[in-house]
């Protein structure tokens, strides 16, 4: 699903050079649920917005289904996360004066659905996130895990190949981190391919596979492919 | 997605009222002042009579003194009035279509009822063409013919206005009106007829009313009609008696042909007359006849000045101010907008996009702008109009100055927004998601 090869990405100022990711490779199987964990500037978040086509990097290779998506132009990156991938962040990003309907409609209008599809889409998803019944309240009239539901539902409404998730309990108490990791659970019991960034080792044990950054590398002590992918480089 | 985007765009502006506010007041005040100016220079460099004003001419002829031209300034010039005795004599000819001679006069009326007072009423005096060749709506009756003008008969062409004093509004052709001693019969009446500029007399006053009544140019001699309007005189002549007035090289009467042939060939006519005065012994200078066209004969004698350019180019100046007023207070809107444009591009949306959904909203604002600006025009017409006291037809808001307004405001509040919303469109996808 997703394959990174010698990834460097820099951070530049007038005055300092940041090394976020230091030729860092690692590959996502389709349908696998990836944790992503590190200390705080070891580059998570930096490898989640490249691998969400948020950020360009330096050097390296980036293949997302099957595709380079190395070198693509604004328009065709903006194309490729509006129709392959689902985020959910930390701190939920809901538009305040828009209504969960609308919200969760944000990223059908990029995609020139019918209205028909478009309802019909945003009413399954947040059905599948159990606020089908509130899909007219204002983000906030919620709690905040209620909040991040619809966040999972606005990522969910655009049927991804992928989720991206930063922090995605981060913000939220113990009772409701445990509801929105089952969520995650469910989704990724369906089939779609998960990769989150999080600081909880408890929720990192959940995941399939869990990959350690440390200073902008795969850490030696993680699992930087999947058993079955591991290159034959790697595994002499 | 244009609706979407216009949902989002009054949003938008619901979400700071305040600053929706400033801005559409910014662009109202801009519109109004430069629309108010548009509205007055629009209608005062207009074309009056659109469909004909390519065949009407005012005419010149040089009889004036051999020694020096009549403008120094600009010695090409012939004086812009002809003689009475050019001016009769060119009706005698008839080498238009129709001619009009005509001079500003004013008669005493003496009402038919003895309670109401005697009053003066400026007059027309012009020859029975002149309603046909400027389109003069009637409501009653018509002008006067041919044979009118030949036998000096007594008939006058009331203004509405006129009539409503004098026979309180009814059909009065036919009626009798006397004045200066002299009865005189009602042919017509007219409608509200206010050409303007009024094009057939800007010597006089391009912006003054039309005269309140018309009688026949043939009685000039027969009552011994003074002109009230202007008059230029280069010889130094003896004069005792009006007939001597009447023959003299004083220049008064205001003359206006309507040609269906070529411009030339009327020239040529003029040029013939002038020859045969020549060997009288008058037009002493060099052959200089000329005759101009309606929109000419406006510039000729300037009357849209150049102060009221200057005074438009300024307002729209005031326009620009406003409209960089604007881009400011949209920059400081779009900066507040980063997090939520971060996400949208996080989420599938182009730059173009984005771009396009900012000027929906700008241009949403300039509608609403535009909107009040429309009626702060009409309160500054209606102002101007008060303090000046101009005829209603020169300072009134017509669907040209309305649909400009409109234009004017979503047009240039979008060239205001292009930087802003190129400024908002930079927006890394990333870099406000965290931070929210």
């Amino acid at each position: 699903m997703l394959q990174m090869t010698d990834i460097q990405k820099i951070y530049r100022t007038e005055l300092v050079e940041t090394h976020a990711l230091r030729e860092m490779s690692l590959t996502v199987a389709e349908g696998e649920f990836v944790a992503v964990t590190g200390p705080s500037g070891s580059g998570k978040t930096t490898f989640l917005n490249i691998a969400g086509l948020l950020e360009s990097f330096e050097h390296g290779t980036f293949m997302l289904d099957g595709e380079d998506v190395s070198h693509l132009s604004d328009d065709d990156r903006s194309v490729y996360r509006n129709q392959k991938i689902g985020f959910i962040f930390q701190s939920f990003n809901l538009i305040p004066d828009l209504d969960l309907f609308e919200n969760v409609d944000v990223p059908l209008r990029y995609r020139r659905l019918g209205a028909s599809e478009r309802k019909r889409r945003i009413e399954n998803a947040l059905e599948t996130v159990g606020l089908a019944s509130r899909m007219k309240h204002l983000p906030a009239q919620l709690s905040g895990g209620q909040q991040q539901r619809v966040a999972i539902a606005r990522a969910l409404a655009g049927e991804p190949r992928m989720l991206l998730a930063d922090e995605p309990t981060g913000n939220l108490d113990s009772s409701m981190a445990g509801q929105v990791m089952e969520l995650l659970e469910d989704i990724h019991a369906n089939g779609t391919t998960i990769v989150m960034v999080t600081h909880d080792p408890v929720l990192a044990d959940r995941a399939d596979r869990n990959i350690h950054l440390i200073d902008g590398r795969v850490s030696e002590h993680s699992m930087a492919y999947p058993k079955e992918v591991i290159p034959l480089a790697v595994r002499a | 997605m244009f609706t979407y985007n216009v949902k989002l765009a009054i949003k938008s502006m619901r979400r700071n009222p305040m600053m929706t506010a400033l801005m559409v007041s910014a662009i109202a005040v801009g519109i109004g002042i430069s629309m108010t100016t548009l509205s007055v220079y629009y209608m005062m460099n207009g074309n009056p009579i659109p469909d004909k004003s390519d065949e009407l001419f005012a005419v010149t002829l040089d009889s004036w003194n051999p020694l020096r031209p009549f403008d120094d300034d600009r010695p090409e010039r012939a004086p812009h009035q002809l003689t009475y005795q050019d001016a009769e004599r060119l009706v005698e000819l008839a080498a238009g279509k129709r001619q009009a001679a005509m001079f500003e006069s004013s008669l005493i009326i003496e009402p038919a009822s003895a309670e109401e007072m005697p009053f003066e009423a400026t007059a027309r005096v012009t020859t029975g063409d002149f309603f046909a060749m400027f389109k003069v709506p009637f409501i009653y009756g018509d002008g006067w013919d041919k044979s009118v003008d030949a036998n000096a008969e007594a008939m006058v062409v009331l203004t509405r206005q006129l009539n409503e004093r004098l026979f309180g509004g009814e059909d009065s052709v036919g009626r009798w009106v006397t004045m200066n001693s002299t009865r005189f019969q009602v042919a017509g009446v007219i409608n509200t007829w206010e050409p303007t500029p009024r094009f057939y007399d800007p010597i006089n006053g391009g912006f003054q009313e039309v005269n309140e009544m018309f009688i026949p140019f043939s009685l000039t001699r027969v009552l011994e009609l003074d002109s009230i309007g202007s008059d230029w005189g280069w010889k130094a002549e003896e004069i005792t008696s009006f007939e001597q007035w009447l023959n003299s090289e004083a220049s008064w009467i205001q003359y206006f042909v309507e040609i269906d042939g070529a411009r030339d060939e009327y020239i040529d006519h003029l040029n013939a007359y002038v020859g045969e005065q020549k060997k009288l012994g008058r037009f002493e200078r060099p052959m200089n006849n000329n005759i101009y066209s309606v929109m000419e004969w406006m510039d000729y004698h300037e009357v849209v000045a150049n102060d009221s350019r200057v005074l438009l180019g300024l307002s729209f100046l005031f326009l620009v101010v406003c409209l960089l007023s604007t881009i400011s207070l949209l920059l400081t809107k779009f900066v507040g907008k980063k997090s939520e444009t971060s996400l949208r591009r996080a989420l599938g949306a182009s730059r173009k996009i984005i771009f396009r959904q900012q000027l929906v909203e700008v241009a949403l604002i300039g509608f609403a702008g535009g909107l009040i600006g429309l009626l702060l025009t009409s309160l500054g017409l209606k102002g101007i109009q008060s303090v000046y006291e101009s005829p209603a037809g020169l300072v009134s808001l017509d669907w040209v100055i309305m649909s400009a307004a409109i234009s004017v405001a979503i047009i240039s509040s979008m060239i205001a927004g292009l930087y802003p919303a190129w400024r908002v469109c930079q927006v890394p996808p990333a870099t406000q998601l965290k931070a929210q």
